[in-house]
């Protein structure tokens, strides 16, 4: 099957993160595909790179980065919902003239379009943390 | 290659409070996102995602936008499919007439009708 994920919630604040990672590394491993993680509302705080976890946590951004890398899996952060928590790549950066900027590769600043579009081509969309 | 449909049933259900989170904006973002790509939309009001529906809502005493206003732009979007669950207006002792927009009043039978007729359901 296709999926598509939906992650609202941050990570370390609930389950959420870590239910999304796990069941997309699960559905990698049944043979499924992963049309598009999109990471909206809070949920954008998981492609923050300036998140750094204690040694002894399993640290969620990191993990998610590599599996989406790994699996070469399309990642969008909703542009609306991330700039105003403070998640911004080089342009925005620009555009806002702010000093640094910290979006997580691979996932890329689009819109909710993306969302809608990744439903579209999937045969179901999975949400966590709504 | 079997190509993506271009079209199908996106079902909303608003189940927060207008306030006090940020979630029933952000979901109402959704619902026009999907409009806007010429999606066919569904729109189900019930648990407190009633009280988004509170007429005369006065958001700017909290520093907020007001989302019953908000509401107004469904119909623009061509969003015409608007349910509210009526129990839940009952529970919170709102009327069916006094509503900020128009919404066709339904029972959980017919919600749970809407859901197996979806083929995306969200909730925020």
């Amino acid at each position: 099957m296709k999926f598509t994920i939906v992650l609202h919630a941050a990570p370390y604040t609930s389950q959420a993160s870590l239910s999304a990672l796990r069941f997309a590394q699960a559905s990698l491993a049944a043979g499924h595909e992963i049309v598009r993680v999109f990471f909206y509302y809070d949920g954008v705080h998981n492609t923050n790179e300036f998140s750094a976890a204690p040694q002894d946590e399993l640290d969620l951004v990191e993990a998610w980065s590599t599996l989406l890398q790994e699996h070469g899996i399309d990642a969008v952060t909703c542009v609306s919902s991330s700039i105003k928590r403070g998640i911004i790549d080089t342009r925005e950066a620009r555009r806002h003239d702010r000093q640094g900027h910290n979006l997580r590769a691979p996932a890329v600043l689009s819109g909710l379009g993306q969302l809608v579009d990744a439903s579209l081509a999937s045969d179901r969309t999975i949400s966590f943390g709504a | 290659m079997d190509t993506a449909p271009v079209q199908k049933q996106f079902t909303f259900l608003a189940r927060r409070s207008p306030y006090g989170s940020g979630h029933a904006r952000a979901m109402l973002d959704m619902v026009l996102a999907t409009a806007v790509f010429d999606q066919k939309v569904t729109l189900i009001f019930l648990d407190d995602g009633v009280l988004q529906l509170q007429r005369n809502q006065a958001a700017a005493g909290i520093g907020a936008k007001d989302l019953g206003a908000a509401l107004g732009v469904l119909p623009l979007y061509d969003i015409q499919q608007i349910f509210v669950d009526g129990q839940s207006l009952q529970l919170r002792g709102m009327s069916p007439q006094e509503l900020a927009i128009p919404a066709t009043v339904c029972d959980s039978a017919r919600i749970s009708q809407l859901l197996h007729e979806s083929d995306v359901v969200f909730t925020l």
